[in-house]
């Protein structure tokens, strides 16, 4: 058994508006508004590094959950932007907790890491003890902010998040999981030649299709449908691409706990951000089912399934 | 009806407007077709056609044109 403990998450300061942006695209604030939901992002400081801004969310998860770094059995970080692709950020975050031995491992897979490490977790932490799962990006690296680059550059901001998950106790047990990889669409979303490559159009009509086609799926094993469910956490992608999966699950957007609008598309980060504010909100141990989706590059995406208890 | 003519219906009906495209016109570049308007012709496109066009095949490349999106129908009937 394996269950969620606590969130953490960290944000730089540097807040980019849409008013800051547009010009700088060629775009008006509203449509930038309006095609994906997102009001600013924020950017990380030119000394900070993705391993750094997944350090300061590892202590704020840690905190959160009451526990020491050297309680870890193990840390599994994803990032698709980190600085160098070996080694990546997950050693130096183990040795910004002041791990020396800890086993720390990379996931380098954009916006769905972190769902990958969560459901690596819930397999491994009946081994190795708790599990901290990072995303942490700095994608504002990866972007080209010009009016040739507008499609990417209004999206993405830059953040971190945090969950441990432990064997023994926690306010949610995870449940279940579905994990899909498809690599002959690998081309439709990438970092290539050091910034993002996104066919928006393809990864929308994929995304449409695959997240509520796994939730659904995973549902249905645990004989569970999406109206019993409380909370969907999902990778914070585009607004009108959640409304659009609220939709089609036939659950109303209340039911998604959302905050693209304040921090834009974090990809990896994102998923652990929106929970870690979503349950600062709800501090209560979990009343009803709670799925976490994500989807990226791959491609790779899934749905976890955490329950009462 | 021909295919083309039904592939018109379908973005007609997307759009709620009495719209003609040339068929070698970009539907995304003339801006009738945004991200998540391509999501609903394609799934128009299914209903219409009785077809299901499988993950394999999501590529907006292919649903750029009237006439690639007939190119398209016309083989997958075949």
């Amino acid at each position: 058994m394996a269950y969620l403990r606590a969130f953490g998450s960290y944000l730089p300061t540097r807040r980019v508006t849409n008013a800051e942006m547009a010009p700088l695209v060629g775009a008006d604030p509203e449509w930038i508004l309006a095609a994906c939901g997102i009001e600013e992002r924020r950017y990380a400081a030119e000394d900070d590094t993705v391993a750094s801004l997944g350090v300061m969310a590892a202590r704020d998860c840690l905190q959160k959950a009451g526990a020491a770094a050297a309680d870890l059995g193990m840390i599994l970080a994803a990032s698709g932007s980190s600085e160098r692709f070996c080694p990546g950020p997950a050693s130096q975050i183990a040795a910004g907790l002041g791990l020396a031995s800890t086993p720390a491992l990379d996931i380098p897979v954009a916006s769905c890491g972190s769902l990958i490490g969560l459901v690596l977790a819930a397999q491994l932490s009946a081994q190795v003890g708790p599990v901290l799962v990072l995303g942490s990006e700095i994608l504002s690296r990866r972007i080209d902010r010009t009016p040739k680059g507008k499609d990417t550059a209004i999206l993405f901001g830059d953040g971190a998040g945090a969950c441990l998950v432990g064997p023994d106790t926690g306010f949610a047990r995870i449940a279940g999981s579905i994990l899909s990889t498809d690599g002959a669409a690998a081309e439709i979303l990438k970092v290539e030649r050091e910034r993002i490559v996104m066919e928006g159009k393809s990864v929308i009509l994929h995304a449409s299709r695959k997240i509520p086609r796994a939730i659904s799926d995973l549902l249905a094993r645990h004989q569970l449908t999406p109206a019993s469910v409380g909370v969907f956490l999902l990778h914070q992608a585009n607004l009108n691409l959640i409304e659009r999966l609220a939709g089609t699950l036939d659950v109303p957007l209340e039911r998604f706990f959302v905050n693209i609008a304040r921090y834009g598309n974090t990809s990896s980060a994102s998923m652990l951000i929106v929970a870690d504010e979503w349950r600062q909100a709800h501090p209560e141990p979990a009343a009803a089912p709670l799925v976490f989706s994500a989807f990226g590059a791959g491609l790779n995406w899934g749905a976890l399934l955490a329950v009462p208890g | 009806m021909e295919v083309e003519g039904r592939i018109l219906k379908v973005l007609q009906n997307i759009k709620g407007t009495d719209i003609h495209p040339g068929e070698n016109d970009s539907l995304f570049e003339s801006g009738l077709l945004d991200s998540f308007a391509l999501t609903d012709f394609v799934a128009g496109l299914e209903e219409e056609f009785d077809m299901t066009i499988p993950d394999s095949d999501l590529s907006a490349r292919k649903f750029d044109t009237i006439r690639r999106v007939a190119s398209y129908i016309s083989a997958k009937a075949s």
